[in-house]
Order: C-alpha cells, then structure tokens, then sequence
C-alpha cells in the first residue's frame, strides 16, 4: 500500500490516466470496475444469498414437497399442501383471523398511544426527557422478557392489587379466557411498542414548522383544529413509516405469544408466526411449515404494498 | 393571575406524563421488588415491599443460568454479527451509492426488498442448510445468519448517510493519487463514525434480545444464550416464581446497562432512521 502510494504521489496525474499507458497489468485489474464492484458488493451479497436469498427459494420448492424432519425425505408433491392448509387446515385460517384481528387493534392502539405521547412530550415540561426514557424503557428488553414479566403480572400481580383494591378489573382471568388473553396480548404490545413509535412521531412534530402553527393559531383556530388541520397532515410521512413498522411487529409477533399465551388457551391466540413454527418444528412437518410460511409472506408482502400505498397518498407535500 | 394559573396548567400536565410513567414503570416495580422475596411472602404479598431482602434468590439464579457462561455466549455472537455486518454493510453501501449503475439499482432494491421477507419463510430451509453443511450448534453458523439477515436494514441506514456526504471530498483524495480502495478506508470510514455508533447500538439491542434463532441453531446446553437460557429456566421454574423472577431480573440487567449508556444513540437512531425511511 505504502509503495503504491508512493509512486502515485510522484506522478499523480500520470498515474491517473494509466488506463491508457502501459501500467501494471495487475494494479489495472485490482482498480478494474468489476474488481472493486466484487470487493465492496461482494460479501454483503454472499451473506444475502446463504442466508435470504437461497433459503427463500428452497423455501418455495419444499412447500411442494411432502418434506418431514425426521427422514428427511422430500417426495414432490405439487400444490397438495396448499390443498391441505386451505381445506383441512381450520387452525392455520384461524391463526390467521387471530393474527389479523390482533394486528389491527394493537396497530391501532399503538399509534394512538405513541402519538399522544409525543404530543404530550412535545410540550415544555421540565422532566420530559427523563419520562420520555421511561416509556421508552420496555422496547430495550425483547419480547421474550417481556411476556414473561407480564405472566407473572397477570398470574401474580393481578390478584394481589385485586385483593387489595376490590377492582374486577385486576381480577379476571386473565390468561384464562379467549377474550382476556388477546387483551393481555394488546396490553403487552402496547406497553412494549408505543413508546418506540413516540421516538419517531416526536422527530415528526419537531419537523411542523412553528410559524405555520403561530400564523393558525392568530387566525383563530382552536388546539383540535391545529391538530387535525395542520398538523396530522404534514406529519402523514411519519404516519406511514410508523403504521409501516407497527404493521410489520404485530403482524410477525413470535416472541411475545410464545412466552405470555403460547397460543393458548386452547389455541386461540396463536399467531400465524407461531403456527409455522409448531407446524415446521412441533410436528415435524417442513413441507407443510415452508407452504404456510410461503402463504405468510404473500400476506406480509401485500398488507405492506397497499399500506405504504393508502398513506402515501395521504401525504401532503410542503 | 394570568401567570400563576398558567403554570398551574403546566404543573398539572406535568404530573399527568408524571403518573402515566408510573403506569409504564410498574411492571418492572413487580418483577424487581418480588425477585427479592421468599416464595411464601411473593403469594401473600404480591403488591408490597419484601420485609427481608432475600438475595439467595440471585445466587440459585446464576447457578441455574450458567450465567457466566450464558453472557459470555451472548456477548460473541453479537460482537462477531455486528463487526460482520459493520464492514459489509458500509462497504456495499458505499458502492451502492456512489456508482449507481443499472445493475446496483436493482441490487440496491433486492436489499430492500428482503426487509419485508418475514423470519419463518427462510427459518425452515435455512436451519436444513445449516445441517448440511455442519453449521448447527455453531457460534459461526449464528453470526452468519445475523449478517444475512441485518444486512438489508445496516446497509440502508449506512446508504441514507453516505449520500449526505459531499462528493468533492472523495475527488480530491482521487487527485491526490488515493486508489478507489484507499478512498474508502481512509477518507469514508472515519467520516461514517457517527452512523456507525447507532448501528452499533441498535445491531446490538436486536440481536441480543433475538430469541428464535438462537433457539434453533444453538440446541446444545452449553451454548445457550441469555434468552434461550432464561426461556427453558422460566418453563422450567415456572412455579416457582422466587428463583423464575430472580432469572428475569439477571436477564434484563445487561441490556438495561447497555441502553442507558447508549441512551442517546438509541433514541437519535431510532428517529433517523424512520425519518430517512
């Protein structure tokens, strides 16, 4: 490297235009566009095919295919797995219900609550900083933890303010019924996800110009008149990227159902993450798991597409 | 009047974000203050303060965990994925950005595109793979995955940087006789420093609270994770809340100490990534 360098300060001009004169053969080669194009692209796309790209395809092939884990044997077997999970599947469809109803609420109650944070948050309050970390707080620890904490709160906790306050509310139980435990699920994604989405909806509001603001509020308009009017419409490009990510969490939720319902009870608050996953890994039934998994990316993929679709649309250009 | 009723407003929505931080605070209260109780006061008092401070409860924990051992796995594989995916990312960013052929656009959006690609439809085939090629139970085989898999979103928040910085600076270290490699390591990399510091953090934060992958690749005991570790204890002890809650507490300390160090890296990182997004 130092030799080289050497030699280019001497003629650097020369040196520069050596594509045309007779330089090293290897040199060229080594600052040839193809050679740079492998060495700077190169590793990110072998580490992107082993892990994404390659697997992904297989993926579609073995969803064909009548793949088991235990002979590891994969017969072709068409779209019989499809077959199969449609008609003879009711628990995928209803994962898939869960996971939609699950997604819609928690995604719903996020933003609400993360904007109403950051609004909260924007105004000058002495402690804001010091708060605006404490709702923060639990998106640092991962799902896992955090279903766990909240088993205990719900198993434990609970009944103990219960027995103290007399509030049926702490009362119910709580892991125990279809309807509470897809509320405990809300619960735990809310406290877990609105504090991240406060983070990028307090960028957003310190985007809002402030004489826009003062120039409303001199023409009379009231606070929800601000809010509705100006504000939430010059903050839509936030919106989309937050609906974006809270639609990606939800939708994909592994973790948190794992540790704090796994799935239960009686299977019904198992997320479609979480059924691919007992399929492929509980049952033994790889085939069966890639056709589902190949089905749930479908989904992924066209719930983002129209999402990021409707928002964009919405935004209003400055 | 005016002025004393104004900041009485103040004061109350004050103590309005005050309370509901209280709210949000809570459950770590619970699972805090019950870690330190014996097992027959945690059932008759779940809400109150624990009378003696039973701190065995920490001891049983570590020992159950493999603690040392846990953290010591944890810490590798995220060291290892995050400096893999620091150099891959930057590197092909950096081209990505600057040579803006045909073919890098579609590589570019090919990228992009695996951010929407969902765990569980690479998970099946990739665990096979991982056994045809003797990368199960291996530290290797997890890095490997981490860089696949963080690669989309490291090389994106490095390209949303990369594009802010002038174009003058490179030309001027090509005229200085800087080969297109030399211009990189030398004039780029130290410029990327402050993208790098938030990659780093929020890299770290991802894949130290990863759980599936872990989970699948490393099925041996002594290469369980914090999460893993802490998943089988808290099945295991999960009557036995004492030492189940005592397992928690030890699990979340190390993160909680790297966000509070990082804090501001964390919270800057969040809001520019979603805002160059």
């Amino acid at each position: 490297m130092d030799n080289n360098r050497a030699s280019i300060n001497m003629h650097p001009v020369l040196e520069r235009s050596s594509k045309l004169e007779r330089g090293s053969t290897v040199k060229r080669w080594i600052s040839s566009q193809w050679m740079q194009q492998a060495f700077f692209i190169g590793p990110a796309i072998l580490f992107y095919s082993i892990v994404i790209a390659i697997p992904f395809f297989f993926g579609i092939y073995y969803s064909m295919t009548s793949w088991d884990g235990v002979s590891g044997n994969a017969v072709w077997v068409g779209l019989n797995n499809f077959s199969t999970i449609f008609l003879k599947d009711p628990e995928f469809g209803q994962s898939f219900w869960f996971t939609t109803r699950f997604t819609l609420t928690a995604v719903i109650l996020n933003n609400v609550i993360g904007f109403a944070l950051a609004y909260l948050l924007s105004l000058p309050l002495k402690s804001r900083s010091a708060i605006r970390t404490i709702f923060f707080l639990p998106n640092v620890l991962g799902g896992l933890v955090l279903g766990f904490i909240w088993q205990f709160i719900l198993v434990q906790g609970f009944p103990g303010i219960g027995k103290l306050t007399n509030l049926s509310f702490f009362n119910l139980p709580w892991l125990g019924t279809e309807a509470t435990a897809y509320w405990a699920l809300i619960i735990v994604s809310v406290w877990q996800g609105a504090g991240y989405l406060m983070v990028i909806y307090i960028a957003g509001l310190a985007n809002v110009p402030k004489d826009l603001i003062e120039a409303s509020v001199i023409d009379g308009a009231g606070k929800w008149q601000i809010l509705k009017n100006i504000i939430i419409p010059l903050i839509m490009p936030t919106v989309t990227v937050c609906l974006f990510i809270s639609i990606s969490w939800t939708f994909k939720m592994f973790d948190l159902n794992y540790s704090l319902t796994s799935g239960g009870p009686y299977g019904s608050t198992e997320s479609v993450a979480m059924n691919i996953y007992n399929e492929a890994f509980g049952n033994n039934r790889y085939g069966l798991g890639t056709a589902k998994a190949l089905i749930f990316f479908v989904a992924v993929t066209f719930i983002t597409l129209i999402q990021v679709k409707l928002t964009k649309s919405r935004e209003v250009e400055m | 009047m005016f002025g004393r009723s104004y900041s009485f407003k103040w004061f109350g929505i004050e103590l309005l974000a005050f309370l509901l931080a209280l709210v949000f605070l809570s459950p770590f209260y619970f699972v805090i203050v019950n870690s330190f109780k014996s097992f027959a006061e945690l059932l008759t008092d779940t809400a109150g303060l624990p009378g003696v401070l039973h701190a065995e409860n920490y001891v049983n924990a570590w020992k159950a965990l493999n603690y040392p051992q846990a953290f010591k796995n944890t810490l590798i594989i995220t060291i290892f994925s995050n400096l893999g995916l620091i150099i891959i990312s930057s590197m092909a960013a950096y081209r990505l950005v600057r040579n803006k052929s045909r073919m890098n656009r579609i590589l570019f959006s090919m990228f992009m595109l695996a951010m929407v690609i969902p765990f569980q439809s690479i998970m099946i085939p990739m665990v096979k793979m991982f056994g045809w090629v003797n990368l199960m139970n291996t530290f290797t085989g997890v890095v490997i995955a981490y860089m696949g898999m963080g690669v989309s979103f490291t090389l994106f928040l490095y390209s949303s940087f990369i594009i802010a910085i002038p174009k003058e600076i490179e030309e001027s270290a090509v005229v200085d006789g800087c080969t297109p490699y030399g211009t990189f390591f030398r004039i780029i990399v130290p410029l990327l420093k402050p993208m790098t510091v938030t990659v780093l953090v929020l890299n770290s934060l991802w894949i130290w609270n990863d759980f599936l992958l872990p989970m699948l690749v490393l099925q041996k005991p002594g290469l369980q994770t914090i999460q893993t570790a802490t998943s089988s204890l808290f099945g295991q002890y999960m009557t036995q809340w004492d030492l189940a809650l005592a397992v928690l507490v030890m699990g979340m300390i190390p993160v909680m100490i790297l966000f509070f160090m990082a804090q501001r890296h964390v919270i800057q990182g969040i809001a520019d990534g979603a805002v160059k997004g």
